[in-house]
């Protein structure tokens, strides 16, 4: 018998280690106890997988650290009456089923630190294959063949810029991978590098190959302390096993791998200004052309593709193009991986054929919305993004029909919204944040986003004016039109598509000076239902500007000249008087 | 503000990357590894070693948020700002540290003990809203459990 504890990061954050050391604790009559990565389902989060020769595989959820004795049980007794409780319900077991694994296939099934367990499950087996048997040019033409196009929000065609590396002369070239993975909402490489990071190794190894590179780089953002943990122990595996280092396989093929941490820069994740900071400078953006195919790292031909793009690779190669090409649509081939979060049941990772439709991800998948609320729109994309509003819901997942609707398809990141999210204070979300990460470069960028961000924060306080969504319209495109990288390019695709789709919204907040959601702070008016109040003075006693007056077991009131709109009374209030409008 | 550091401390550092070149960030990083901060006399005598001007090594460490050029506290609140966190409270979670600890964001508590600073998206997205102390994710935070946590670490000492 096995027990696994599934412990990336948002694992641990719940508490899976926690679950660990009490399972070691006890007594599990001879069972091994491991762990795995993230196995994605992060809504049911700490999960504890039992294997047994023979038997269906036993998955535990929402496990604490008082269930340990109950599971040490179960391994000595087999009854299963003891672990029911913590079985996960065939509802929620569909959340797995109804995807389709390639980039997340080992993914909280395979002990990330164990050499062995990826082997197992024919790691390195895909670089065999390319080392010993094929040339660059085919590697190239497998990956033409299977439609793999850059999962890192661009969708460009893989073999297109393996391509361009390969031709551009010299021997001292770079294969990078970017693991920047800045979009917020957005876990998937976060996923893929604590959970199966030999894939990522193969995959860029093989990118390597293709390309004709020597050394090969993974950058890395500073937030991610364990995928940066791990990654460096494959890395030392890798090498010691002869997996990286001098003629891999015994061929004439060499790679040496490293790691280079981010500083927080969300800019970093564009390929260019990414370089500057791997050549330890501030990471501001290079004109394109030339590209990093002709000249990027040290000014040397280099490829740069995100982990996603990678961990595709060695699947491509062992079953060829055509099985990733004969899965989604005409221009979108292969699956993505989505992070679903916000206002949904079931957050978490979600690999799918690229042809599902966004209902498909979030209510079949997802579950649909927490709380049964209304579904409002989805974020796509991060800060590059748009949000997609509820009706169009059966949109297909593909490059160009995303793209259509004003929104991208992005790295993955789907944020989930209902009717208590303001659209007007996302676009300014997303400016707030844009305008921070500008890295000041170029005007339009960095004024622009400023000019947008004040705009945008004077319409959420009640002080719009007639005329601001057409001045907001003009600098987008004026922006667009003149940024110099793709930070700028998208940064006001968020207030493009919430001007498109909730201008209502827009005109709520500058007209009648209101914030249908009732988010937005200026515009919201706190009030107690006399009818509803028990006079109970909590909320009085709460309030951090003694806004609220009345006596015990007599209805309260709420000054609304004192009041700050913090909250604090409708999070008191135990019998629903509190009305925010 | 320009505190007195023993300055050797970096030494190991310099002796294995000073002359590697594009390794700036990764010195700076081992820097604030070491003395929690990046003191202007440690940029002074990396801009020695390395022959990299003072105003480009300041242009860096001010480039990047994970830098910082004053002490922190004992425990570093990193609050995340991201997209999901946004969308489930995470206002509420920075009001109630704020006034549980009486700092702003960038800010440390008189005792040395707390330092707030918000964060972009940490990646714990399904858990949100999230927060790091150090090397630790809290995740699904409310008020009450963020008061919980703070009072903890608090009564460690």
């Amino acid at each position: 018998m096995k027990i696994v504890v599934g412990e990336g990061s948002c694992g641990i954050a719940a508490g899976a280690e926690k679950v660990r050391q009490a399972l070691a604790q006890q007594d599990l009559n001879g069972a091994t106890l491991t762990i795995a990565g993230c196995v994605g389902m992060c809504y049911l989060e700490p999960i504890v997988d039992i294997y047994e020769d023979g038997k269906e595989l036993k998955r535990l959820v929402r496990v604490t650290e008082n269930d340990a004795q109950k599971i040490a049980e179960y391994t000595q007794t087999g009854d299963e009456s003891a672990i029911e409780s913590l079985l996960v319900s065939d509802e929620d077991k569909q959340f797995l089923e109804k995807q389709t694994r390639i980039a997340l296939r080992r993914c909280g099934i395979i002990n990330p630190d164990e050499l062995s367990d990826f082997l197992e499950a024919d790691g390195y087996t895909a670089l065999k294959k390319v080392v010993c048997e094929m040339t660059p040019e085919q590697v190239i033409d497998v990956i033409k063949t299977s439609g793999l196009a850059g999962r890192g929000g661009a969708g460009f065609p893989t073999w297109f810029k393996w391509n361009a590396a390969r031709q551009s002369e010299g021997e001292e070239k770079y294969l990078i991978c970017n693991a920047d993975e800045g979009d917020p909402g957005a876990f998937m490489d976060r996923a893929v590098i604590e959970s199966d990071p030999h894939t990522l190794i193969e995959g860029m190894l093989i990118g390597a190959y293709a390309i004709g590179a020597k050394n090969a780089v993974v950058y890395v953002r500073a937030e991610y302390p364990l995928a940066i943990k791990r990654l460096e122990r494959a890395i030392e595996q890798a090498t010691a096993a002869g997996y990286l280092g001098d003629n891999i396989f015994g061929t004439d093929f060499s790679c040496k791998m490293t790691i280079k941490a981010g500083a927080g820069a969300f800019v970093c994740g564009e390929e260019t200004a990414l370089i500057e900071s791997l050549e330890g400078h501030r990471g501001m953006p290079r004109l394109k052309p030339p590209f990093p195919a002709q000249s990027g790292y040290w000014r040397k031909p280099s490829n740069i593709n995100n982990v996603e793009t990678f961990a595709n690779v060695s699947w491509i190669i062992n079953n060829g193009g055509e099985a990733f090409a004969a899965m989604g649509t005409e221009g979108s081939k292969g699956t993505k991986v989505f992070a679903v979060t916000g206002k949904v049941k079931r957050s978490g990772l979600v690999e799918i054929p690229m042809g599902k439709t966004l209902r498909d991800v979030i209510f079949d998948i997802g579950g649909g919305m927490k709380g049964d609320k209304a579904f409002k729109a989805v974020q796509m994309g991060g800060p590059s993004g748009g949000c997609i509003p509820a009706d169009l819901i059966d949109t297909v997942i593909d490059y160009k029909a995303l793209g259509a609707t004003g929104a991208i398809m992005g790295s993955g990141g789907m944020v989930v919204m209902d009717e208590s999210t303001c659209m007007v204070g996302m676009a300014k979300f997303f400016l707030d944040f844009t305008a921070k990460e500008s890295c000041g470069k170029c005007i339009h960028c960095r004024i622009g986003t400023k000019r947008m961000l004040e705009i945008l924060t004077r319409i959420t306080e009640g002080n719009g004016q007639p005329g601001d969504v057409e001045l907001l319209e003009e600098l987008c495109y004026g922006i667009k039109d003149g940024a110099l990288c793709g930070l700028g390019q998208t940064a006001p695709n968020p207030v493009l598509t919430t001007i498109k789709y909730f201008r209502d919204e827009y005109e709520a907040h500058i007209n009648d000076k209101k914030c249908p959601s009732g988010e937005c702070s200026a515009l919201i008016e706190y009030s107690i239902d006399a009818d509803k109040c028990r006079g109970c003075t909590l909320c009085a006693r709460n309030c951090p500007v003694g806004a609220i007056s009345g006596t015990v077991k007599n209805p309260h009131t709420i000054d609304v000249n004192k009041c700050i709109k913090c909250g604090k009374c409708l999070q008191s209030c135990r019998f629903g008087a509190v009305v925010k409008r | 503000m320009n505190e007195r550091v023993d300055l050797d401390l970096i030494n190991p550092v310099l002796d294995e990357l000073a002359q590697v070149k594009g390794s700036l960030i990764t010195i700076l990083q081992k820097t604030q590894d070491i003395y929690g901060y990046l003191p202007k006399d440690a940029i002074v005598r990396i801009s020695e070693r390395t022959g990299i001007a003072e105003s480009e090594i300041m242009g860096v460490a001010t480039f990047y948020t994970q830098f910082r050029l004053t002490p922190v506290g004992k425990y570093l609140i990193m609050l995340c700002q991201g997209t999901a966190c946004h969308v489930n409270s995470s206002e509420l979670i920075l009001q109630t540290i704020k006034d549980e600890l009486g700092i702003e964001d960038g800010e440390t508590t008189e005792d040395g003990l707390f330092s707030l600073k918000c964060v972009a998206c940490l990646g714990c997205c399904s858990l949100s809203p999230v927060m790091m102390i150090n090397e630790n994710t809290y995740g699904s935070l409310t008020p009450e459990k963020t008061k919980k946590i703070l009072k903890e670490l608090r009564e460690a000492e």
